[in-house]
């Protein structure tokens, strides 16, 4: 196993769980995320298997780029039935990359002009959702 | 610390502007200011402010980033007020997640108050509200009898985004059908579109390293408002507005080129009676063709 491997495979749901504090085996797996979420298309798998791979404590998890494309827009979390708040799941996620050092944002990639023209908020919320 | 100031928001709205209506939005906060003078409620900026956090941090131990927001709130304390109004829709965002979570753990709040060295503890008592919540306050009867340039006609997309109904803990109208701003709208005279993509992501943060992603999210909000007859889209988020313009400009020809993007208040600035040449451009000229008997104002 690499030294930048993020979790032990077998630790994976339950770092998951403490860091969002949601119960994964809440979800009946109805999809209703996946139906709403703006950005499943551009997803290596959908938000509702994002939950599977949790139940099942599965650490290819990690390799996805789920979480970094999710935006946190929160509109899974309005609709669950179950009240998971999935947007939790995936800083979760973020985060156990994040704490390692294992950003998913280069500061020095942005140019001078580009930050120049974003809104700031623009700006401070992707370095913190994709920096540590 | 407080006694100094004591007094100072009686004759108005304690006002959190956050950094982008400083900057990139701050044709948003001259039009709020505006509106709210207008109304009798002037803002008044809070003295000292810093950073909201910009995104509420969602892990269960990561105190440290609601530290920002804690901040700000024991400043509204410091002045004997229970009411902190934000116009950026994020800070409203990130302000509201902060003071109830530290409501909700007390424990939090706690392990906040004994990092913070030079700042009174944080008490609790502070709620954080949206501009548009001065329906609550006053209602719209009360923003229609200030309209004295009636919008008649122009028909209006209203985008609320994520962050003003989403998490359900802290929107303020019904996160899948909010009508706050439609109404703000109709008060103004304006005739609000049905737009079912009001409540859509504009792919927010994205534009920075994945900006293909908010393009072509924002691009679909822009054409709902397109295809549904709207002339403006408004919004009450800076990043929003930001990411509806990159989108507009990149899928030039494709269909929403006409489309005015605006702040809420721009337009109710306007039909409040605003100065032309201090309103957005791109209104201008709609006020010169429909505002009845007011004739060219200021700079044409």
């Amino acid at each position: 196993m690499g030294r930048n491997k993020v979790v032990a495979p077998e630790g994976l749901r339950e770092r998951v769980e403490a860091l969002s504090g949601e119960n994964v085996f809440a979800c009946y797996q109805c999809g209703m995320c996946s139906a709403g979420c703006p950005l499943t298309e551009e997803m290596d798998r959908l938000p509702s298997q994002v939950i599977r791979d949790l139940q099942q404590d599965d650490p290819s998890l990690l390799e996805s780029n789920a979480m970094w494309v999710c935006a946190s827009c929160l509109a899974c979390e309005v609709r669950c039935p179950k009240g998971v708040d999935l947007a939790k799941l995936m800083e979760a996620l973020r985060q156990l990359h994040l704490r390692r050092s294992l950003d998913h944002l280069s500061v020095e990639d942005l140019s001078p002009d580009e930050i120049r023209r974003l809104p700031q908020i623009a700006v401070v919320a992707c370095l913190r959702k994709k920096t540590g | 610390m407080s006694t100094e100031e004591d007094g100072v928001m009686m004759n108005g709205i304690a006002y959190f502007p956050g950094c982008s209506l400083k900057d990139t939005a701050s044709g948003f906060e001259a039009t709020a200011r505006y509106v709210m003078e207008t109304l009798g409620l002037p803002l008044q900026e809070l003295q000292r402010w810093t950073c909201c956090g910009t995104v509420s941090s969602l892990t269960t131990d990561d105190l440290m980033h609601h530290v920002a927001s804690v901040r700000t709130l024991v400043r509204v304390q410091d002045l004997g007020e229970t009411e902190l109004v934000a116009l950026c829709s994020m800070c409203y965002n990130t302000l509201s997640r902060t003071a109830r979570r530290v409501n909700a753990r007390p424990e939090d709040r706690d392990k906040i108050n004994q990092f913070m060295d030079r700042e009174n503890d944080y008490e609790g008592g502070v709620t954080v509200r949206h501009l548009l919540q001065i329906r609550d306050r006053i209602g719209w009867d009360a923003v229609a009898d200030a309209v004295t340039r009636p919008l008649d006609g122009l028909r209006v997309a209203c985008y609320y985004g994520c962050t003003l109904v989403r998490p359900r803990e802290a929107a303020i109208d019904d996160v899948e059908r909010p009508r706050v701003m439609a109404d703000a709208m109709e008060a103004a005279g304006a005739s609000p579109i049905a737009f079912p993509f009001a409540a859509e992501c504009c792919g927010a943060y994205q534009v920075v390293d994945r900006r293909d992603l908010s393009v072509e999210r924002s691009y679909r909000v822009l054409q709902s408002a397109a295809r549904g007859g709207a002339e403006v889209i408004v919004t009450a988020c800076p990043l929003c507005q930001h990411n509806l313009q990159d989108a507009q400009r990149e899928m030039t020809g494709q269909g929403v080129d006409e489309l005015k993007i605006l702040y809420f208040t721009e337009l109710l600035a306007a039909a409040m009676g605003m100065e032309i040449d201090r309103l957005p451009e791109a209104i201008r000229p709609w006020i010169r063709d429909h505002a009845d008997g007011e004739g060219p104002q200021g700079g044409a």
